[in-house]
């Protein structure tokens, strides 16, 4: 059963593969400075070493998917937002994975009676504006800089056209790396707690875990998909908005990283805050968008003449067609699998606001009085539990959240082998044992067991002002919470 | 993997030079030629006949050798074509001298002393003009900001060359004691010298819509 659902996340990186190759090799293509097959492969070799070595360790291990709560759910989720961009890369559109999966979790949501995301909503709205204006700013920068560069460096041709190639090259390899790492996750994060796979050593040199061997999987996936489907993408964003000299080719690559890099980076806005200089605001970027923008910002800089601007029409078309393909594929494959396949694809989350749960929210200075009429009964789901709630009290959106998590019921049972399961290598063995103590213990709710786990050991402890390290611990939690719930379903 | 390409790159650079060498040989090769022979030393001039045979060769040999790199190894991609036409167009231009000196040698035109000047200013200014031509080039390779100022050089002497062309005309059919077939034999020779400034004025109009092109 697990390779059946392993299916729709390989190819749901299969369409990745096709689609998003074209951000970080499409101009070098379109432009005729890397051949298909050459960008392919190293496209395919970098992705692949981006998901083994660096996806393990990126914060969001789950990825998008990890909001499903049941496989058979992630499964119809993965294949909705594979089936959307694959339909979107045969048209040759650039257009974003994750928005996809974003839109495919929200038809999850609907057909579950989850709540929407609506701050991840409004962030793939924002990044159809922000990314590709702010790549155009850049690109257009860095284009004028170069060009006054090579006005007074007077560089030969063939020397240029060396230094561009080996740039492109370069820019394209460290772009695949970031790709296969940044993605990964949402590719065959969500199998990870239910992955048979044990570590396997290479003669005692490295040692591949089982989270490994699944990215490793994953990692082919949108390396096959590069080769097999990548070219048409590619050719668009490199040819097809607008024709393209090298030098330009190399600018647009430059900038999309520069966009990600400055505007999307936490590691940067951290070490900026640090050093006691002030930081890019982090906003929503895509680097789908990104690199169209940047395209776009050449194109304008060069006067506009050269830009088909009935592309680029079709292509914002296509991004705003993502998600909504997405919500509404997912929503009707649901239903299907629920109803004709007889397959469960969402554990239903019950609410109540049980004597713990008001402690809690009273603690988090809340006031309880408005929840006098809702103490104790139980709602099926968390729109009829926010429905509920919104009637007697006015929350802010913080607040809200607050109540939300302190009166969802989970009935976690902390399993033997759970502690045994645990193949994170960045979970340690301190934790581990936190975790084994635990054994037998029932929590009604999440944050009971995040609480009892504090309790046992200090590495299970949030630090203040600590943002990245308390990501990462948030990480951790979500990894033991999906393991428990796994092991006890 | 950066090391090799550059390298390479740097070696197709030079290739690039020697070729442009090989047509500036050519040009003074074919100067020095046309003194000879209108020295009547016959026996030197076979020596700079082989010269020039050998440049030709050698710049053809250049010019296959940079092609089959712009092909194999897909090198500027979006100037190709352009830089191929203008290394075909120069190469036609060393064939021009080397086809000249090769006719002086089969046809031996009987010229009449006070003609000498005159055949060896017109030489003199075709050669420039295609000297100019070379400077280009080089400036598209290297600086082509800088293209435009030999480019303009090149109609400079082009019409210079004209200038003595029809003066030399003039003054060849203006002889009452040689034949019209003398005449029209000295003219032959006089067209096939002003044709090389022709020619060279040709590649520059073409390279400025290559630089026109790569500018844009």
């Amino acid at each position: 059963m697990f390779a059946f659902f392993l299916t729709s996340g390989l190819f749901l990186g299969w369409s990745l593969g096709a689609n998003d190759a074209a951000n970080v090799f499409g101009t070098a293509v379109g432009s005729r400075m890397i051949s298909f097959k050459r960008a392919a492969l190293y496209c395919g070799i970098f992705v692949i070493l981006g998901a083994v070595v660096s996806g393990a360790g990126a914060a969001k291990t789950l990825g998008e998917l990890g909001a499903v709560n049941a496989i058979a759910g992630a499964f119809v989720v993965a294949l909705a937002a594979g089936v959307t961009v694959y339909w979107l890369t045969t048209l040759g559109y650039p257009v974003s994975t994750t928005q996809a999966i974003v839109g495919a979790i929200i038809g999850w949501d609907l057909f579950a009676g989850a709540l929407i995301d609506f701050v991840t909503l409004e962030k793939v709205v924002l990044s159809w504006f922000i990314s590709p204006v702010l790549a155009a700013l850049l690109s257009a920068l860095l284009y004028k800089l170069i060009a006054y560069g090579m006005k007074h460096m007077k560089i030969n041709m063939f020397s240029l056209d060396a230094l561009t190639r080996t740039g492109l090259l370069l820019a394209g390899i460290a772009g695949a790396y970031a790709l296969g790492a940044n993605n990964i996750s949402n590719v065959v994060g969500i199998f990870i707690p239910i992955s048979p796979f044990s570590d396997i050593s290479f003669f005692g040199i490295f040692t591949l875990n089982g989270a490994q061997q699944l990215f490793f999987i994953g990692g082919v996936a949108i390396a096959l998909g590069t080769f097999t489907y990548g070219k048409k993408v590619m050719l668009t964003v490199g040819e097809g908005i607008s024709e393209m000299s090298p030098v330009a080719a190399l600018v647009a690559v430059l900038a999309n990283a520069l966009v990600l890099f400055l505007f999307a980076s936490q590691d940067l806005e951290q070490f900026l805050l640090s050093h006691g200089l002030p930081a890019f605001p982090l906003v929503p970027v895509s680097s789908s968008q990104a690199i169209v923008g940047s395209v776009i910002g050449i194109g304008l800089v060069k006067g506009g003449r050269g830009i088909r601007w009935r592309v680029l029409g079709e292509i914002i078309g296509a991004w705003v067609v993502t998600p909504i393909a997405a919500i509404f594929l997912s929503f009707i494959a649901l239903f299907f699998l629920q109803n004709v396949f007889q397959q469960k694809t969402y554990v239903p989350v019950e609410y109540r606001v049980t004597a713990a749960a008001e402690q809690r929210i009273r603690a988090a200075g809340i006031s309880v009085t408005g929840l006098a009429d809702i103490r104790g009964k139980t709602y099926p789901s968390a729109y009829q539990f926010q429905k509920a709630l919104d009637q007697p009290m006015t929350l802010t959106a913080r607040e809200k959240s607050l109540v939300m998590s302190a009166a969802e019921i989970d009935q976690l049972v902390v399993a033997i082998q759970v502690a045994n399961r645990i193949n994170d290598p960045a979970i340690t063995d301190e934790q581990k044992n936190a975790v084994q103590k635990l054994w037998g213990k029932h929590f009604m709710h999440r944050w009971e067991l995040e609480k009892a786990l504090a309790e046992q050991s200090q590495e299970w402890r949030m630090k203040p002002n600590n943002k990245k390290q308390n990501e990462e611990l948030r990480r951790k939690l979500d990894y033991v919470y999906r393991l428990i719930r796994s092991a006890g379903q | 993997m950066g090391d090799g390409i550059l390298k390479r790159k740097i070696g197709i650079e030079k290739e690039v030079d020697e070729f442009l060498d090989r047509v500036s040989e050519a040009g003074l090769l074919c100067k020095q030629g046309m003194d000879i022979y209108l020295k009547g030393d016959m026996e030197v001039y076979a020596t700079y006949l082989k010269s020039i045979r050998d440049t030709e060769h050698k710049g053809d040999d250049l010019r296959r050798s940079l092609e089959k790199d712009l092909y194999e190894k897909t090198l500027i991609p979006e100037s190709r074509g352009d830089v191929m036409e203008l290394l075909e167009d120069m190469d036609a231009l060393l064939d021009r001298y080397t086809g000249l000196i090769w006719q002086f040698e089969i046809e031996r035109p009987d010229i009449c002393v006070e003609f000498h000047e005159d055949f060896k200013e017109l030489l003199s200014h075709s050669v420039e003009s295609v000297e100019a031509d070379v400077r280009s080039c080089r400036a598209f390779f290297k600086d082509i900001n800088s293209v435009a100022d030999h480019i303009h050089k090149v109609s400079f002497w082009e019409k210079e060359s004209d200038k003595v062309s029809t003066r030399l005309q003039r003054a060849i059919f203006g002889r009452k004691d040689l034949h019209l077939s003398h005449k029209i034999h000295l003219r032959f020779f006089v067209k096939q010298v002003d044709r090389i400034a022709d020619e060279a004025e040709d590649v520059a109009d073409r390279l400025n819509i290559y630089v026109i092109k790569r500018m844009l």
